[in-house]
Order: structure tokens, then C-alpha cells, then sequence
């Protein structure tokens, strides 16, 4: 009886672990941020997203794993604009992981969220659930005109129709660099072996990527600035990504 | 006892005439059968399947889904299919339970709607899914992956509390039917008589199987109540455990629930009509249904608005930023005409049924229910389409309107509910003949 309470309380958990092996944890600078899409251009060719097309678009049907969203204050003329890149929050208590009926959405131990194309049977309901609207349906098989078949990345699968995906954090670079460390006398993964294409893409280095359960990482002291923030906080899905407000808009 | 002497309009028939005028609808085809039969096939086929298989070639990118509104009018059909098929089954049992006389000529009917609704719900899973042929993940079936479903997702308790219903709701009217069965087998002869006699279970009505048939047929009765809440509710909870604004509430159980009983007894009233017209059982299905049913419509319709405007408030008065934008939608965006129009349809024409001009009158009732069931389907359609496309983030906000595959597909699946149902009533006697028997006087030597 009590290891069944035990284990009640364990499923209670989010993600079912204490502590993370690796925590990954990416902070956004939002003061450094140009919006120069620099790193969703790094995302697409990293990851395979398809090429869906001018009408597909118009029909609002891109897959952009990660977005700049615009916004605008204030009336003409006195008009700003501020702008946030929108991607997948790995969220620790993510809405998506519940509702899927088949666990082609789960928490691994390393505090992703993670995406199984091959397990996806399209309920979509992820993408209901998901308050960032940051999961990108394949409503069709799309294909690649001849010469840029040749540049995709061969650790990344592509996704056939019917299924979801989003952000994995570049889940194929960590797992590189895992191996590599496993291999390296079973050593941790040191901060700055693994770096997302969006990260690596950013010119005006806006964003940092590490494992926030080491506090010497560059991410942990990021973290710890007073302007960081969760997009939708109150909603408590706890995301693993951290943006630091603008100091004056 | 009163209900007993209204119950038949014209009269009441003998013993003889209650199997004569059953058994003929099911043995007697016309040619006006075939008609409807084969427009009822070819339209499912063109306006159901055809656009199918097309969406399963090119993908769902043919309907009118998109990045912001992922859900649309494929999950509405399947809530609208799913409420209608709640008065069928939930109503006789509880008017079985309560001993009510006015149930026994209806419930078959209404049972096999339960039924047909059930499984053109379900087709609509089928078609929503991005891949269909991977559905059975979603069962608890070994396979050689070593994967359980996940049982903390809603659409997971969906799974099995549609499938329990479907079960238990056709193991209702089978066993309802058997006695029945057994009628059509002492009428019939060759092959349909040999099937009928499996079909029956060869039934002998001795005292002994009659006992057993009451005592088995009242346990599911008690056991298909709780059931049919649960259902909705659940069906309810794909939208309210989530968290997007105006979906997530707590009263969203009960009004489903509600709603769909409410758009299924709608329903029965239009099958009713049918029955009626098409099968001349004139003599069964008189005033007396129509006035309970129009009394029912009335107190549903009641309760209904009221859970209407308590989410209203409710929201109003929780006042946060997200859900006021989401009301404001509602009631005056794009999909305004429909809300209001499901207002008008399913809060204020029920009211019309206060007068009993309407209550007994067949074709207004008609039209009444018809209206109702397009306010209930329109219901579905708004909670999908304004709420879904339009969640926290402004930048992300989208817009949804269905593209021509899934309005076709939409109007394929009445076609495939009148197929199922033209199917049926060839199959299983429509109105049951041995508690239409136990309703009527006994017949004195010198009347």
C-alpha cells in the first residue's frame, strides 16, 4: 500500500523526476534582440522544416518551429514596435504531454518536451492545449524541389502528413553531445558543447542555451538577472525558457 | 391510466393488428423504400466518403484547419453526433424505470438512434485524425511498441466511454428487441426465418424467459443512466480541461450533458415525424408522445438557457483580460450571426411549446425540433471556431472557416445516419410489439 502512494505521489510530479538529469533551459535577451529572424532561418535549415509555400502561408499554414511575433503600441504616429521569438517553452508542467492519448508527447529526463513523429496519430489536440501555439501541424506530405533535397539534415527525420511537431531544442545536437561525453570517461556534458541552431545562428548573441542544474553554466547566472520573465506565467506551466525584459521599451 | 386510453389516437388496436402493422413495415417493401435507400447510399457516398478518401490522399490540408484553429468542424459534427445519440437510450431507460406507459411504442426508435448517431460520431474521429491508420494506438491493446495509452488524457476517457456506451446501449436494444425477434421469426419463412430464430435466441416466451428478460433489461436500464452523463461530460472535458479562454469551465460538464439530451430529444421528435409518415404507425405514436416530448423540449430548453447565461456571467465576472476577449468574440465578432441565431433557435422557439396549439400540432413540431438540432449544431460549431483560433497570445490569433470538404463531409453524415436507420427498421421491428401488447386493455369476451 505504501509503495502505491509512493508511486501516486512520484505520477504527481511533473515529468515524474525530481530533479532533472540535465535541466536544458534556454534565456532569451529581448535587449539584444533585433528581429532579424536570423534564427528561424537557422531553424529551418537545421531541422528540416518544409517549404509550404506563398498560399500556404497566406492560408496560415507555416511551420516556424521558432517566430518573431510583432506587436505594436500605441495610435499612429506615435507607433512602437516590440517583438518576442515565440517558440516551444519545454514547458515542466506542459498542458500538450496530458491530453495526448498515444504518449507521442512526453517529458524526457533531461526537461524536454519531447515530440515522437512516429507515434503521432494527428488528434492535434497538443496544439489545442498549448497556450504558446507554438505546435505546427503537417497537414500535407511536403517535398523538397530538386537541389535543396540535398541539404537536408541527415539526423533529422522528415515528417510525413498527419503528424505534429515542434521545437525539440535541437534534441539531435544534445544527443551528439551526450554520446561524446558518455564516451569522454561517462563525463557530464560541459556548458557550451551544445548550442541549437537558432542559438548558434543569433548575431547579436540574444539568446543562451545551457543545462540550468549546473549553476556555473552561463544560463544559470542569466537566469538569476532581475529582468528575466515567463511568457503567460500565471497560466503555471513553468516554461524552461526565460526572456529578459527590455530595460526601456 | 389516462395515459393509457390516450396513447392511441385512433383507437385501440388488437392484439392482431399490433404484430400485423409492425411486421408488415418490416416485411412489406415498397418501392418508395429503395428510392430513399438508394438517395440515402449515394449521398453518403459522394458527400461523405469521396471528399474521405481525397483528404486521405492529400492530408488534412484540405479542410479549412489551420495553424491557430487546429480543431474544426469535424470535432463539432462528432459533439452534435454524440449529443444527438443522448436522449435515445438515456430516455428509455429512465422512463423504463419510472414505468412510464407513453415510452413503450417510442423507445426502439429512439434506442436505434442512439446507436446510429454513436457510430457516425465516431466516423467523425476517423476522419479528423491526421492518421487514421494508426487509430488503434489508441486502445489498450498490446502491440510491439510496449506502449499503454495515456490514461491522463481526456481524449483517452473519450475512448472508452464511447465504446462502453456503444456497447451497453446496443446490448439494450438487443435485449429489448428479442421477444420481437422472436415475432418476426413465427411470421416469416425460409431464410430471414432461420436467421430470426439465432436472432431470437430462440425465444419461447415461457413465464421463466420473461422474468429473466425484465430483471436483465431493468439492470441496464439502472446501468446505461450513469453512463450516458458520463459521456458528455467527458466529450465535455476535451474542451474544459484545457486551458484555453472560454472553454475552461466547470460548468462545462452539465451543459453539455444538457445539450446534448436537449438536442436528442429534438431528434426524437423529428424521427418520430418520420416513423409516422413513412411507416404508418399513425396508430402508435399520437398525441400523447408529442406533448410529453414538447413538456420535456421546454424544461431542457429552460435549463439550458440558464446555463447559458450563468457562463456568461460568470466569465464577465472573473473578468480577466483573456476571457473577457474571448466573450467579446463571441457575442460580437465574426461568428456573432450564429450565436445569436443559436439564441434565438434554441432559448426562444422552444418557448413557442408553452402553448399547446404547438405542443400537439406535428408539423410545427417538426419544424420546432429541426430548428433546435441546427441551433445545437451551430452551438458546437462556435465553440470550436471562436474559442480555439484565438487563445492568449495576440499575434498568434487566427480565423477558421470550413472548406468544402468538410461541409460536404458534414452533410454525408446525415446521409449516413438516414442510411443506417432506413437499414434498421427493415431489420428490427421500429415499434416494440410485446410492450405495445402489455399497454393495452384487456380485451372482455362481450366487448
Amino acid at each position: 500500500m505504501s509503495t502505491f502512494v509512493e508511486k501516486l505521489k512520484a505520477y504527481s510530479k511533473p515529468g515524474y523526476y525530481d530533479e532533472f538529469d540535465y535541466h536544458w533551459t534556454m534565456t532569451i535577451d529581448l535587449d539584444r534582440c533585433t528581429g532579424c529572424e536570423a534564427c528561424v532561418v537557422a531553424c529551418q535549415a537545421e531541422n528540416n522544416l518544409p517549404i509550404v509555400g506563398e498560399k500556404r502561408i497566406a492560408r496560415n499554414r507555416e511551420i516556424k518551429w521558432i517566430r518573431i511575433e510583432r506587436y505594436w503600441e500605441g495610435d499612429f504616429p506615435d507607433v512602437k514596435m516590440g517583438f518576442i521569438p515565440m517558440l516551444c517553452q519545454q514547458c515542466d508542467d506542459a498542458p500538450c504531454e496530458t491530453v495526448c492519448p498515444v504518449f507521442a508527447t512526453y517529458h524526457n529526463q533531461d526537461g524536454l518536451n519531447t515530440q515522437i513523429y512516429n507515434r503521432c496519430i494527428g488528434t492535434r489536440s497538443c496544439a489545442i492545449y498549448c497556450p504558446y501555439e507554438v505546435r505546427y501541424f503537417n497537414w500535407f506530405t511536403y517535398t523538397w524541389d530538386e537541389p535543396l533535397e540535398q541539404q537536408l539534415n541527415p539526423d533529422v527525420s522528415v515528417r510525413e502528413k498527419g503528424v505534429m511537431e515542434k521545437c525539440t531544442f535541437c534534441i539531435q545536437r544534445i544527443r551528439i553531445a551526450k554520446d561524446k561525453a558518455k564516451d569522454d570517461d561517462q563525463r557530464r556534458v560541459r556548458d557550451g558543447e551544445v548550442v541549437p541552431a537558432c542559438v548558434q545562428g543569433c548575431p547579436t548573441e540574444a539568446m543562451v542555451f545551457g543545462d540550468s542544474n549546473d549553476p556555473e553554466a552561463k544560463v544559470s547566472k542569466m537566469m538569476k538577472n532581475p529582468r528575466g520573465y515567463a511568457v503567460l506565467e500565471e497560466l503555471n506551466t513553468t516554461p524552461s525558457i526565460v526572456y529578459l525584459k527590455k530595460a526601456h521599451a | 391510466m389516462k395515459a393509457q386510453e390516450t396513447m392511441f389516437d385512433q383507437g385501440q388496436p388488437s392484439y392482431a393488428d399490433v404484430n400485423k402493422d409492425v411486421l408488415s413495415s418490416m416485411l412489406e417493401t415498397g418501392p418508395r423504400y429503395w428510392v430513399l435507400l438508394g438517395t440515402t447510399m449515394s449521398v453518403a457516398v459522394i458527400c461523405f466518403f469521396m471528399p474521405w478518401v481525397y483528404q486521405l490522399f492529400v492530408g488534412i490540408g484540405a479542410a479549412g484547419m489551420n495553424r491557430n484553429a487546429v480543431w474544426g468542424t469535424y470535432i463539432s459534427n462528432f459533439i452534435f453526433w454524440i449529443g444527438l445519440s443522448h436522449s435515445g437510450t438515456l430516455l428509455s431507460a429512465v422512463l423504463h424505470i419510472t414505468n412510464s406507459q407513453w415510452r413503450k411504442s417510442i423507445y426502439r426508435s429512439a434506442e436505434a438512434m442512439t446507436l446510429f448517431s454513436l457510430m457516425t460520431a465516431a466516423l467523425f474521429i476517423m476522419v479528423h485524425v491526421g492518421r487514421v491508420w494508426f487509430v488503434h494506438w489508441t486502445f489498450p491493446i498490446p502491440n510491439p511498441m510496449g506502449l499503454w495509452p495515456n490514461f491522463r488524457s481526456p481524449l483517452m476517457f473519450d475512448v472508452m466511454a464511447i465504446t462502453t456506451y456503444l456497447t451497453a446501449s446496443s446490448i439494450f436494444i438487443y435485449m429489448g428487441s428479442v421477444p420481437d425477434f422472436a415475432a418476426v421469426r413465427d411470421a416469416s419463412t425460409g431464410l430471414r426465418r432461420r436467421l430470426y430464430t439465432i436472432f431470437s435466441f430462440g425465444w419461447r416466451g415461457t413465464a421463466k424467459e420473461w422474468h429473466t428478460l425484465g430483471w436483465a433489461y431493468t439492470f441496464f436500464a439502472v446501468f446505461v443512466i450513469p453512463l450516458a452523463v458520463s459521456v458528455h461530460s467527458i466529450v465535455s472535458w476535451d474542451f474544459a480541461l484545457s486551458i484555453v479562454p472560454g472553454l475552461h469551465h466547470t460548468i462545462f460538464a452539465p451543459y453539455f450533458v444538457c445539450g446534448a439530451i436537449y438536442s436528442g430529444t429534438a431528434g426524437i421528435v423529428t424521427v418520430m415525424y418520420c416513423l409516422r409518415k413513412f411507416l404508418g404507425f399513425e396508430k402508435y405514436i399520437g398525441q400523447v408522445h408529442l406533448d410529453n416530448l414538447g413538456k420535456l423540449l421546454i424544461a431542457l430548453s429552460l435549463i439550458w438557457s440558464y446555463i447559458n447565461i450563468l457562463e456568461l456571467f460568470s466569465t464577465w465576472y472573473g473578468g480577466t483580460s483573456f476571457e473577457i476577449e474571448a466573450l467579446k468574440f463571441r457575442l460580437t465578432g465574426f461568428y456573432a450571426p450564429l450565436y445569436w441565431e443559436m439564441i434565438l433557435f434554441c432559448a426562444f422557439v422552444p418557448l413557442l411549446m408553452l402553448f399547446k396549439k404547438f405542443r400537439l400540432s406535428w408539423n410545427k413540431m417538426l419544424v420546432i425540433s429541426i430548428l433546435i438540432n441546427i441551433g445545437m449544431l451551430t452551438e458546437r460549431f462556435i465553440i470550436v471556431a471562436t474559442s480555439l483560433p484565438r487563445k492568449f497570445l495576440p499575434n498568434a490569433f487566427g480565423f477558421y472557416f470550413p472548406s468544402w470538404v468538410e461541409i460536404s463531409i458534414t452533410i454525408g453524415s446525415f446521409a449516413i445516419f438516414a442510411t443506417l436507420f432506413l437499414i434498421f427498421i427493415k431489420w428490427v421491428p421500429a415499434v416494440s410489439i410485446y410492450e405495445v401488447k402489455e399497454t393495452l386493455k384487456p380485451l372482455r369476451r362481450d366487448a
